[in-house]
């Protein structure tokens, strides 16, 4: 059960303390803090322009924060730390390029040598085996840029974890799909979270596809987090803090809204938020 | 010589010098331009190597202008505007063609201008003709060894950081995030273009500098999904196509007008969009196919 890549077992894979980010003059991210444990399933949740692909990258170690620290497994961050799997926002690839799954899948294995790729028995076993890990075995031969958005996260989130990471981050990874592929991708996750104690860290803009599977919920409002279990985060006087100006948090049908309060009269970007709440109901 | 081969190969193609030099550079050039063509597909960096190519041109039209040879005029305008290039950040998604688009449209510029010194002060046209349209046949036989020097340099470097850059290719964050230097396989794949098209451009012309670099590659692309049997397949079709266009040059010695051969150049590009048409054909079929029983689709 120990990994040797981690300084203490038992102890939290990522702890994220104060960290502040700056860009072009705006303070992105301030004072934000929190931790999350092996296996354990966090949604990384915020608006278009929250902080929440800022905050990856300073995990990735791609961006420096202005303050604050990111420990990941025990130790300070860096660049390639093998404990993490990512899955980029956007991916589109032209249809035509020469690349299969499998060859995808075989990149997060072997990407960062140099000189000409040696297939072996061994390689081969292992690719197959993440292919049918998450039911992408059916396209394993197919062009990854012929297929379907759900199909491509697929073949994504097995080149992110055939390196065996202990930290699984995905970026959006429902912005694309239909509800239905939606869903399916977020079972998946679920199950490798919980099989193979593989931290996921999930953002995305709305809440409700991940309510029955999150352990923990990291809010981003106004440059701050807030995290903590749905029912302690997600309420009207915490998010009401975080945005600096009066939220409601409403429950529909076992679906959560955040609207707005009735004061709020200066920001289009509710309304906006309002107008994707309504949307989701109907 | 039995008949068959006297048909194909025309009186003394295997006795001349010339023919030696052109089968060699331009074997060594399409290796090594199919490798790079295929990640510039996958990269959509085909028109900054049209670029390439165009500064290529300038260069070779100036070194004409001083006396040197048009080879370093190709590569060193090349690789120089390479460096400019990566400078001015044409890595980056958003910029790159309006970046590609100034440095074409500037380097076109100054090939006209000193295209027209050198038909003014050396009083003939071949100048214009050799460097935009190329000529196999006209490579000075002691350049050969540097030429196939500089080929199989950028062939190797393309070759030993192919992971690195396919990954780098898809998705940036990606390959960064796996602890890759997206910049700097970036820069030195950038180089690796450079050096190919260049070249090319040597060999079958500025203008046409790109055929040899996008259509093996493509062509490659239709026949295969596997990233690396395509880095096998562009570069022998590219040879392919050059070797034939050289027979069929020597061959059009006899066509119309009499005695006066026809391009090399127009040859090989002529060989190359076949063979991609023909690429094409099975695909065609099956989509037939496909589309055939169900025709929701």
């Amino acid at each position: 059960m120990s990994d040797p890549r981690l300084a203490a077992v038992g102890q939290e894979i990522l702890a994220i303390e104060g960290v502040g980010v700056r860009l072009g003059g705006r303070d992105v991210l301030k004072d934000v803090s929190f931790t999350i444990l092996p296996g354990e399933f966090t949604g990384l949740i915020g608006s278009n322009g929250a902080g929440k692909t800022t905050l990856f990258r300073v995990i990735l170690g791609l961006r420096s924060p202005l303050s604050g620290s990111v420990r990941i497994g025990g130790r300070q961050r860096s660049r390639r730390n093998p404990l993490i799997g990512y899955v980029p926002q956007k991916y589109v690839l032209d249809p035509d390029a020469p690349l299969r799954a499998r060859d995808l899948v075989g990149l997060g294995l072997d990407a960062h040598r140099l000189g000409i790729p040696r297939p072996t028995r061994a390689r081969r076993d292992r690719i197959d085996e993440m292919l049918a890990a998450v039911d992408a075995d059916g396209f394993a031969n197919a062009r990854v840029g012929s297929l379907s958005g759900g199909e491509q996260q697929r073949v994504l989130i097995a080149h992110a974890l055939i390196s065996r990471p202990r930290l699984l981050l995905l970026d959006e990874p429902l912005a694309n799909l239909d509800l239905r592929s939606g869903h399916d991708i977020v079972q998946l996750l679920a199950r490798i979270a919980a099989e193979q104690q593989i931290a996921v860290l999930i953002s995305a803009h709305d809440m409700n596809p991940l309510l029955a599977v999150m352990d923990r919920i990291v809010y981003l409002a106004g440059g701050r987090a807030a995290s903590g279990t749905t029912a302690e985060v997600v309420r009207g006087d915490v998010l009401s803090r975080l945005y600096g100006h009066r939220v409601d948090v409403l429950h529909v049908h076992g679906r959560v809204l955040v609207v707005a309060g009735e004061h709020d009269d200066d920001a289009g970007r509710d309304r906006e938020g309002f107008a994707r709440a309504v949307r989701s109901v109907s | 010589m039995s008949g068959v081969e006297g048909a194909i190969f025309g009186h003394g193609f295997f006795d001349s010098a010339t023919v030696h030099v052109a089968l060699a550079v331009g074997a060594a050039v399409a290796l090594v331009s199919g490798v790079v063509g295929v990640f510039a597909v996958i990269r959509g960096q085909a028109f900054a190597g049209e670029a390439l190519s165009d500064v290529g041109a300038t260069g070779a039209s100036a070194a004409f202008l001083i006396g040197a040879p048009s080879l370093w005029g190709f590569v060193s305008a090349g690789v120089g505007a390479a460096a400019v290039m990566e400078l001015i950040g044409i890595q980056r998604p958003r910029g790159r063609d309006l970046a590609t688009g100034i440095v074409l449209g500037a380097s076109l510029g100054l090939a006209a201008l000193f295209l027209y010194l050198d038909t003014t002060y050396h009083s003939t046209t071949g100048a214009t003709a050799t460097i935009l349209f190329g000529s196999l046949f006209a490579i000075d036989s002691s350049t050969t060894p540097v030429i196939i020097g500089l080929s199989l340099v950028a062939l190797v470097l393309v070759v030993l950081v192919q992971r690195p850059l396919l990954l780098s290719s898809l998705n940036a964050d990606m390959a960064a995030a796996r602890g890759i230097r997206v910049r700097l396989v970036g820069a030195l794949y950038l180089l690796a273009l450079a050096v190919a098209v260049s070249l090319s451009a040597l060999t079958i012309g500025a203008i046409l500098g790109t055929a040899l670099l996008v259509g093996p590659a493509a062509t490659a692309l239709r026949v295969t999904k596997r990233p690396g049997t395509a880095m096998l397949i562009a570069p022998l079709i590219g040879v392919a196509a050059t070797w034939l266009g050289v027979v069929l040059a020597y061959d059009s010695f006899y066509w119309p007008p009499h005695g006066h051969g026809w391009p090399v150049s127009f040859f090989v590009v002529a060989v190359i969009l076949s063979l991609y048409l023909l690429a094409g054909l099975p695909r065609r079929r099956r989509a037939r196919a496909v589309a055939a029983p169900d025709g929701v689709r």
